[in-house]
């Protein structure tokens, strides 16, 4: 029995075999509307996060089988005390395989120990979510044809994004990756990922967009959160260098393709949405199409 | 020559960085053993200028001493047999350490659910970098 805990889980064999078979998913729904008939997904949300937990659902109810589980630490027995050790042998017992998402880092890891059912970490506090890594490759995978061979620009908070640390050394298992890193001083990657991860890679760190965008094929916005500034002044002079308008969609490739985790603020504005290089819609239907392929691929279904 | 006349059956370490003695005996549980320790501090040391050496009489199956690699790998381990050392060990770092060392990332799971072993798992030999195998942050 396998778990998916963390991004780097997968070989990139194993990996390349998933989105296979999320590619063949989306070619062919009807072929996988009943495999799952009669099996049952938890979904263990200790903190509420609707759209991870809706495309569970919805990757689920897909493949015909069924949901149970709740949607915030309140309404479930953690909040009488229950340790996740004991609710994952309790639930191992209800259901065929779970999705969790807790606010403490290593909580989907402590459920693996004792689980008799596959655990899919959906998200455990800031440190892993491989679900949304898996969600990223798959589309640039889908609308690009290929992970090698790329120059990705990563935008906005590079300190405290968890999705651009996990898509980054996701990405650095393929051949020629080129990283162009755009972010204000303060919010730089952190040094362990300049030092270990990206060590011997081509990357380089960048301040403006605007002059980063003409030569990348993949732009991954990120949110540039206020409180993360050490004052007001400082916010409304960065943040406007973040925000990706048509203007500055002008200056890119013809290809290029624009990616978000979401849920977007103001960093992309809705003018940009029209633009058939907005791939961040695209991207989570891609996500339902990702969890489908790993659900039935740790039931041993696919 | 280390001098281990009087111990029938045990172990003598040795080389242990001085003023560490006591920190060791707690690791081990020496405290909650019934059996006779020694404890030599501030010994001189040809090689070390000053060390600290234990001497513990016990069964040699009662002790795990793999978590000294941890602590500090400099350590020398004789085993005692008949008041010979029959055999001398040297350590190597512990691929795995449970309840030795403690997560202090304040979001890791282990500072919600109390009873969680803490464990960690070696990383990086050649650092000397230990994870803790929930939540990967690096103990300093
Ligand atoms: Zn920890």
């Amino acid at each position: 029995m396998r778990h998916l805990l963390s991004p780097l889980d997968f070989s990139v064999e194993e990996l390349s075999d998933l989105l296979d078979l999320a590619n063949d998913i989306e070619k062919n729904p009807k072929k996988y509307a009943h495999v799952c008939d009669g099996k049952k997904l938890a979904t263990l949300f200790y903190e509420p996060s609707t759209r991870t937990r809706l495309s569970f659902e919805a990757a689920m109810h897909n493949l015909g089988g069924n949901v149970i589980g709740f949607a915030t630490a309140d309404s479930s027995s953690a909040s009488k005390g229950e340790s996740v050790s004991d609710t994952i042998r309790i639930i191992s017992c209800y259901a065929d395989i779970c999705a969790m998402r807790h606010p403490k880092e290593g909580a989907a890891t402590v459920a693996s120990l004792k689980s008799s059912i596959p655990v899919i970490n959906a998200g455990d506090g800031g440190h892993q979510h491989p679900t949304q890594t898996l969600t990223d490759l798959l589309t640039i995978r889908s609308l690009k044809g290929r992970l090698d061979n790329i120059t990705i620009g990563l935008c906005g908070d590079l300190k405290f994004g968890r999705t651009v640390h996990s898509l980054i050394n996701a990405l650095v298992r393929y051949e020629n990756v080129k990283f162009v890193l755009i972010s204000p001083p303060e919010l730089r990657v952190p040094s362990y990922i300049r030092e270990e991860v990206l060590k011997g890679f081509d990357f380089e760190e960048v301040t403006d967009l605007e002059h980063a965008i003409p030569k990348l094929d993949i732009l991954y916005m990120t949110r540039v959160q206020k409180e993360r500034f050490f004052n007001e002044d400082d916010y409304i002079r960065m943040k406007d260098c973040y925000i990706l308008d048509k203007a500055k969609m002008r200056l890119a490739k013809d290809d290029m393709l624009v990616l978000h985790p979401l849920p977007r603020v103001n960093e992309i504005s809705v003018e940009v949405d029209d633009d058939p290089r907005a791939a961040y819609f695209k991207q989570v239907q891609y996500g339902v199409y990702v969890r489908m392929a790993l659900i039935l691929r740790l039931l041993e279904l696919a | 020559m280390l001098n281990v006349s009087g111990l029938k059956e045990g172990f003598v370490l040795d080389h242990i960085r001085a003023g560490k003695s006591m920190s060791i005996y707690h690791y081990l549980g020496l405290d909650k053993l019934d059996c006779q320790v020694a404890i030599i501090k501030n010994a001189r040391s040809s090689k070390m200028g000053r060390k600290d050496i234990i001497k513990i009489e016990c069964g040699i199956d009662v002790l795990d001493l793999d978590v000294l690699g941890y602590i500090d790998h400099n350590i020398t381990i004789n085993i005692i047999k008949d008041e010979k050392i029959v055999e001398k060990k040297t350590l190597k770092l512990p691929k795995k350490i449970t309840n030795v060392i403690h997560c202090k990332n304040p979001r890791c799971i282990t500072s919600i659910e109390q009873e969680l072993p803490h464990v960690f798992v070696l990383t990086d030999e050649e650092k000397e970098i230990y994870r803790c195998m929930y939540c990967e942050e690096q103990y300093k």
